[in-house]
């Protein structure tokens, strides 16, 4: 059986877990057996909705210590249901519980985790796993080895399968765990698209000249319902957050559109974005690099060109 | 308190990345080996600042790898740190590296282990937490910010969405990443102390890996920009629209 851990966030299931819930089901039908998902914590609203994208079962856990992110204890309790259910592969989307919990359960389990995954698995001659390395400038094919298998899947990596089928809920009960993690404070940031997961991302670089201008960026991302991005000089000397970083050292994110303002698209950076399916560069240089990265370009003063552009995307959007 | 800090040996930023022998292995011909950033910058620098703060603090760099990895443990230690050690062991796996991590760090009975959030190689986050469960103790994953008061760990996390703080009791791992420290560079009387600071080589356990890799592969090259006037940016949009149809 492929078991999926499925992540919630403010009571709604997030859209990569119904992406891992649809390659879930996938693999399995590669390995004739089943899917099945399993969520930590009060249930979402939407929880049958993993139905749909080919999962079985839903097996909920609403444990109070679970509440609490511990990767102990959460790498504990999924060995524990994983064997309960007898689930030999296991599929994360890959977000910062994932980083924390499936490297624990790789351990714990002595399953083989492939990290970062982007295709299906190849299953004709054992079992391989695409992933990306080197920042997104090159794919791994990496074998498990091992019985059990863990992948974490990159967000939008794979094309959500909408079979249309029912999920039946079922509560499961697993021993308690003591974390050894206390949770002192949470300060989650409301109302923003998270940027790994945005389909759109608009970026703003050091060509924007002064924090002031950022309505340049903000403005298109809110016209498109895009998240927003920077380079790495631009969160060093703080004009955004650090956690608006995109890059080698940032985030690496692989949206269907990356529009980049005034970046000029050092090698590190490309890095970062080089996954995303269509690449929009505006700039005033023509030598910037990022124009061999990109799909679309307009070499010009941005000053000038993304006025014109906001004007244009109201009028698609049909907003006065 | 001591410290260990876990060093990778990764190809520069700038590096370019190709492979050679049917796909199945990195072409190195050229390519300038750095300490992985995070483990540098972060980690490392971190250790560091908590010594200087605390000078009864003992900072141990660790690495697994070949003989190759031991220009870069020198420029770690150029840094900081105290000791070096290096365990034998090329092309080990995730599961394999942090096997013989954790084995070390208990027998060495660390209080603070630390690593980067993960090396721009294989971008696979998996060490730290595959140490974390292989000695039992917590994991504070993509750490921003890391202080220590007697025993107790605080750390901001990077979390879904946000941050978080987290307390921990030692024996702590905290996987580090930007926020945390900032870059420094190696200064003169660094360089010449690290020459004769100790480098102690250890063989390797016979711990099994998980994972292979079979082959690499590059990405498709694009197939070119299309460039739209700077007098007419409304063409751009209808190309999203219409022709890529991404908004």
């Amino acid at each position: 059986m492929v078991l999926v851990f499925i992540d919630q966030t403010d009571g709604h299931i997030k859209k990569s877990s119904f992406e891992a819930a649809s390659y879930g089901a996938e693999v399995a039908k590669l390995t004739g057996t089943s899917a099945e998902a399993i969520l930590f914590g009060s249930t979402p609203s939407d929880a049958d909705q993993l139905g749909k994208y080919g999962v079985s079962k839903v097996h909920t856990v609403s444990q109070e210590t679970l509440n609490v992110m511990d990767a102990g204890v959460y790498a504990k309790l999924l060995q524990e249901a994983a064997e309960k259910l007898n689930a030999n592969v296991i599929i994360f989307s890959n977000n910062t519980t994932a980083k924390a919990v499936a490297p624990r359960l790789s351990a714990r389990m002595k399953a083989g985790l492939v990290s970062g995954a982007v295709a299906l698995p190849d299953t004709s001659n054992g079992f391989t796993v695409k992933k990306s390395v080197f920042s997104g400038k090159a794919f791994a094919h990496v074998s498990i080895t091992s019985d059990k298998k863990i992948i974490t899947l990159n967000p939008n990596s794979f094309a959500i399968v909408t079979t249309g089928g029912n999920a039946e809920m079922s509560s499961l009960e697993l021993s308690d765990a003591q974390p050894k993690v206390k949770v002192t404070a949470v300060n989650k940031v409301v109302g923003e698209i998270p940027l790994s997961e945005a389909s759109i991302v608009v970026s703003g670089g050091r060509g924007l000249k002064d924090p002031a201008n950022w309505n340049l960026v903000t403005d298109l991302a809110d016209l498109l319902g895009a998240a927003t991005a920077c380079s790495r000089p631009v969160a060093d000397i703080h004009w955004r957050p650090h956690h608006e970083h995109v890059g080698q050292t940032g985030l690496a994110i692989a949206p269907n559109l990356y529009i980049a303002i005034g970046i000029s698209g050092a090698i590190q950076h490309l890095a970062g974005v080089n996954r995303s399916k269509t690449i929009v560069v505006i700039n005033k240089d023509p030598e910037a690099p990022f124009f061999k990265a990109a799909d679309y370009g307009i070499v010009g003063d941005l000053f000038e060109v993304m006025p014109k552009i906001i004007d244009a995307v109201k009028k698609l959007k049909g907003v006065a | 308190m001591k410290i260990l800090v876990c060093i990778s040996k990764t190809p520069d930023t700038t590096a370019k990345i190709a492979f050679e022998d049917n796909n199945t292995k990195f072409a190195t011909d050229g390519v300038q080996w750095i300490i992985n950033p995070y483990d540098e910058w972060y980690a490392l620098v971190r250790a560091i600042e908590l010594k200087e703060a605390d000078p009864s603090t003992v900072i141990h760099l660790i690495s697994v790898g070949g003989a190759d990895t031991e220009p870069i443990i020198r420029k770690a230690l150029a840094l900081g740190g105290d000791e070096s050690f290096r365990i034998q062991l090329e092309h080990g796996d995730a599961f394999q590296v942090a096997s013989q991590i954790a084995n070390f760090a208990k027998e060495g009975q660390y209080d603070l282990v630390l690593t980067g959030k993960e090396t721009i190689d294989y971008n696979s986050s998996s060490i730290g937490g595959m140490v974390a469960e292989l000695m039992d103790v917590a994991f504070l994953s993509h750490a921003i910010k890391l202080d220590v008061a007697g025993t107790t760990v605080t750390a901001v996390r990077e979390i879904e969405g946000g941050e978080e703080t987290n307390e921990a009791s030692m024996p702590v791992v905290v996987s580090c990443q930007k926020g945390m420290a900032e870059q420094r560079i190696p200064n003169m009387k660094g360089i010449m102390g690290a020459r004769t600071k100790p480098l102690k080589v250890i063989d390797a356990d016979n711990t099994s890996g998980l994972t292979a890799i079979a082959k690499f592969e590059l990405p498709p090259a694009k197939a070119g920009v299309k460039l739209v006037s700077a007098d007419n940016p409304e063409e751009l949009v209808r190309l999203l629209h219409e022709e890529a149809r991404v908004i």
